[in-house]
């Protein structure tokens, strides 16, 4: 068990006046809170500490109780007594079936000496703990709106994942962590998404690109091609003289934009040139005749 | 109107122990929407989370509303870049992956 340093999280001093404590608390407060670091896991980390130590110290009693232990509170008598005491406390928390919802919320240190984040006098309140997810989910998946049910700590959650979602979004599911302890609100659940392409198509935010197959003859001579889209298929007329890494976007064609329903972005097509192989004899001798009617006329 | 997804914005002062006046600001500055109807406010219980965090700036970590201000332009920011980010480090696997 880690012992914590509760002053040093504070940066104060172990004679800091309850005002002094109030103001360290608001000036760290303000710079890790995790509304003011959005995805930023060390600072919420280091708030959740911060918190902690606030906690503790803005209850005279509960200072009072740290400050006589101190750094070799592990070997004191008198902490075995209270440790006792805290044993009681944590029992009535177990036959109230709470204690398991959220272990691991504060550091051991904490729930040692107050029992799982409650005071001896049960009056402090603490938000659950969030949860951190992961949700596997294929291209082809992402590219419609479509509800999943999630099995969280054991708890079935059914969700709409919008469509339109980028590999390594985060979404925050409010109220969906681990339980408040002693009336303090739940946690939050943050999924991740982690999204596989299963599709010959490279995605590129909403636009999709694609390469499309031209044999020499309609790339020289023009025609029509049939292409994938992603929930489909195109005709595009190929122009005479069609170059290789000639791109044509095809509008509204690419993928879903998050939160828009109805609304795609492009499909960029490169076209590529295939030239023959394996020629005939008399294929080789016609492209002779053209290689040297094209010299002639270049001459 | 539909009144089940509206709270009184009295009730929010109350629960939140804070001057309907810092709302009014919020409200002036953008960044909440308010409902008046018959000489009554309301807000929309889908704004209350944002509205939480913002009274919680100010009553807890004593910021004023000029901060507060500040602090949501900022923070969109961050939204706007950090969404920039992850298209670009999505957009850079596509070309590592070529």
């Amino acid at each position: 068990m880690e012992f914590i340093d509760y002053y040093k999280i504070l940066e104060i001093n172990k004679s800091a006046s309850q005002d002094e404590i109030k103001k360290a608390y608001r000036k760290l407060a303000r710079k890790y809170h995790p509304d003011l670091n959005p995805n930023n896991q060390e600072a919420e980390k280091k708030f959740k500490e911060i918190n902690e130590a606030n906690e503790v110290f803005s209850h005279p009693e509960n200072r009072k109780k740290y400050d006589q232990y101190g750094k070799d509170w592990k070997h004191s008598e008198a902490f075995e007594a209270a440790k006792k005491q805290q044993g009681q406390s944590q029992r009535s928390y177990q036959q109230q079936g709470q204690t398991n919802e959220y272990s691991g919320n504060f550091s051991d240190f904490f729930e040692s000496m107050f029992g799982g984040g409650g005071s001896q006098s049960g009056q402090l309140k603490f938000r659950g703990q969030d949860i951190n997810a992961t949700v596997n989910l294929k291209l082809t998946e992402v590219y419609k709106t479509q509800k999943q049910t999630l099995n969280i700590n054991g708890k079935k959650i059914r969700l709409t994942f919008p469509a339109g979602l980028e590999n390594g979004q985060i979404i925050k599911i409010a109220g969906h962590g681990t339980p408040g302890i002693n009336g303090g609100p739940n946690g939050d659940l943050y999924i991740t998404f982690s999204i596989e392409n299963d599709t010959q198509f490279k995605r590129d935010g909403n636009n999709l690109h694609a390469n499309a197959d031209l044999d020499l003859y309609t790339a020289l001579l023009g025609g029509e091609v049939l292409i994938k889209t992603f929930d489909g298929k195109a005709k595009l007329k190929i122009a005479p003289e069609t170059q290789s890494g000639l791109t044509v976007k095809l509008k509204g064609k690419g993928f879903s934009v998050y939160k828009k329903e109805g609304q795609f972005g492009d499909l960029i097509i490169t076209y590529q040139i295939k030239l023959p192989t394996s020629l005939s004899d008399e294929e080789k001798e016609m492209f002779s005749k053209l290689k040297k009617l094209r010299t002639h006329e270049q001459v | 109107m539909n009144k089940s997804n509206l709270v009184h914005i009295e009730i929010v002062c109350k629960h939140c122990k804070v001057n309907d006046v810092f709302i009014q600001s919020l409200h002036e500055l953008g960044h909440v929407e308010l409902i008046i109807e018959n000489n009554d406010c309301y807000i929309e219980k889908e704004q209350l989370k944002k509205l939480e965090s913002m009274i919680y700036f100010h009553t807890e970590l004593n910021i004023n509303i000029e901060g507060i201000d500040a602090i949501a332009h900022l923070l969109s920011k961050i939204e706007t870049l950090q969404n920039e980010l992850l298209l670009t480090k999505n957009k850079l696997e596509l070309y590592q992956n070529e």
